[in-house]
């Protein structure tokens, strides 16, 4: 039984460790950024999955994580310091900054009210970035190359970036599977299922929801430090209420609160919005009526769907 | 009065133009059981609430063992001691019946800012769980989703998930509404090896079993007590007979 329930994010971590063997018989260098990108995008599923899944907050400003992130490595590394001892830091201690101001407003509003503030804040982080005009504002700025580890270049080469991503995604995802078990993720579950009942069980739940959402958005920050260094390139394009909302559906899409689901999500989000755009540039028509589709009838999203296939078909 | 265990200070609440917790004064020395009876709508889940924390109150004071804690919020009144059950079922049906007592337990010893190892393995957590789930009678579905559950057993939950936060005051809201005459034996039985033990504050209908049960009793009528006394003197006290119970005063 947990043999059958882990195997999932076994074999999808499987796949993300031999694609670039594979990978190597083909366009490889598209191929390794296309994975890379689909992987960054899976840590800011996953951690988004940990308050929305898990928490039944719906944030509809996640995406300003990712970009805080991102922006801590365009603005250190536009005034030389390019090591990832000093940016890594500065970025996840930014987004956990972020999203202890962010959190301890949003928290104490509920349901439709707590998606307007968390977008409205997304919003601002967003005209932030735009106002930055010597950070390139609108038009965002090129790094002038990927951090450093020590002085050393250790993911100048795609491949070796690709694999440092890896880690980060399984330490991010171990991580989170861990936490949704441990005390403190009970509590977390328990809210969702009823708040009151927690209450009138001792949980003060404002504290809790505020630790998991300055978890999620520190990890996400994670993902933004990633994503600039895949693209060499930061812009307020990363922080838009859109990909925001992206990120919402990703986590649909794969299926929510099982955290494997969100990295399923962002992989079959990116790879269908690259396949489809490759065959038409009206692929949005046939993506939109796709998402509505799986939101309708797979209920529970992919994940859903696999295990409804494998209990029909296995014992 | 040196040992009150709560004491209600003129509690009052209103919604709009309708008061619903008229001038409550009521003090519960230490280990007493109290029963508040009334009619439908006669405010009584309200003052439970008032009391509890879970509303806050118009005017008037709330007093746990003399220390005020009106201004407390509940999870932390219940962190003092102060623990209620709900009128309306209330429990996680997600959760096995052991995981809903165990977080009680979790939310009364150690902390729960611990993000390693699997909250459900902890024998620390599940022993204490166990023996609340005996003592409500319950064991012998700890392994079941709480969801399914037949309405009793829930009632019987809820109670366990109260003792599992070792009360010094239990607020029971009618506890045994709803459930057929063989699970409200076990939990009169289970009220009634209670007594004495914890100071409890019971809201029921069931007259023959407040009448058992109760060391004195309160009769709410339109947010106001109009009588407190033993059971044999609330009983003959004639403004309850004409106001609550509806005779003719012969
Ligand atoms: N949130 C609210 N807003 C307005 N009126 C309310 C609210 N809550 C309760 N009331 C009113 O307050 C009165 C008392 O309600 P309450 O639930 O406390 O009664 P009760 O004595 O517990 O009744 P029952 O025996 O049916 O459980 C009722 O008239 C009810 O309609
Ligand atoms: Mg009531």
């Amino acid at each position: 039984m947990m043999i059958r329930r882990e195997a999932l994010p076994l074999l999808l971590f499987a796949f993300f460790a031999l694609m670039p063997i594979a990978a190597s018989f083909g366009p490889e260098s598209y191929l390794l950024a296309l994975v890379t990108r689909v992987m960054v995008f899976a840590i800011a599923a996953v951690s988004l999955d940990l308050i929305l899944g898990y928490g039944a907050l719906v944030s509809f400003g996640h995406a300003a994580f990712m970009g805080v992130g991102a922006y801590a490595v365009g603005i250190l590394s536009s005034h030389g310091i390019k090591d990832t001892a000093i940016q890594l830091p500065v970025a996840l201690a930014a987004s956990a900054f972020f999203a202890v101001i962010t959190g301890a407003l949003s928290l104490r509003t509920k349901g439709v009210y707590f998606i307007m503030i968390t977008l409205a804040f997304g919003q601002m982080a967003f005209f932030l970035a735009v106002s930055l005009a010597a950070y390139g504002g609108d038009d965002g700025m090129t790094l002038s190359g990927r951090s450093q580890l020590f002085g050393f270049d250790f993911i100048k080469r795609d491949r070796a970036f690709y694999y440092v991503t890896l880690v980060a995604l399984i330490a991010a995802y171990a991580l989170c599977r861990s936490l949704v078990v441990s005390r403190f993720g009970r509590v977390i579950r328990g809210a969702r299922e009823n708040p009151q009942r927690m209450a009138a069980i001792g949980f003060p739940l404002f504290h809790y929801q505020l630790a998991i959402y300055v978890i999620a958005g520190t990890l996400c920050g994670l993902a933004g430090f990633l994503m600039a260094n895949q693209a060499e390139f930061v812009s307020p394009a990363y922080m838009t209420w859109q990909r925001s909302g992206e990120l919402i559906v990703m986590v649909l899409l794969g299926g929510l609160g099982s955290l494997h689901g969100a990295i399923l999500g962002a992989a079959a989000f990116l790879l269908l919005e690259e396949g489809l755009s490759g065959i038409t540039e009206h692929w949005k028509l046939i993506f939109g009526p796709f998402l509505v589709l799986v939101v309708l009838f797979a209920r529970g999203g992919l994940i859903g769907a696999v295990e409804r296939l494998r209990g029909k078909g296995g014992a | 009065m040196a040992d009150a265990m709560l004491s209600l200070r003129h509690l009052c609440k209103s919604y709009g133009a309708l008061t619903v917790t008229d001038d409550v004064t009521l003090t519960i020395p230490k280990g007493e059981f109290h029963a508040i009876i009334g009619p439908n709508g006669a405010g009584k889940t309200t003052l439970i609430h008032q009391i509890s924390g879970l509303i806050p109150s118009g005017s008037g004071h709330v007093l746990l063992e003399g220390e005020d804690v009106t201004r407390l919020p509940l999870p932390l009144r219940v962190r003092q001691g102060l623990v209620r059950s709900f009128q309306i079922t209330s429990i996680l049906p997600g959760f096995s019946v052991l995981e809903n007592v165990a977080l009680a337990v979790q939310a009364r010893i150690g902390t729960s800012f611990r993000f390693f190892g699997r909250a459900a393995a902890e024998e620390r957590l599940n022993a204490p769980a166990r023996a609340a789930l005996d003592e409500v009678g319950l064991a012998d579905r700890a392994e079941t989703r709480a969801g399914l559950l037949s309405h009793g057993e829930k009632r019987q939950l809820e109670l366990a998930i109260a003792l599992a936060a070792e009360p010094k005051v239990l607020l029971l809201d009618e506890p045994l509404a709803g459930t057929g005459p063989e699970e409200s034996a076990v939990l009169i039985a289970l009220l009634q090896r209670l007594k004495g033990r914890i100071t409890i504050l019971l809201i029921e209908h069931d007259m023959e079993a407040v009448f058992a049960l109760a060391d004195r009793v309160s009769v709410l009528v339109y947010g106001r007590i109009i009588a407190t006394g033993t059971p044999a003197e609330v009983r003959d006290n004639v403004d309850v007979r004409v106001a609550y119970l509806g005779e003719e005063v012969t």
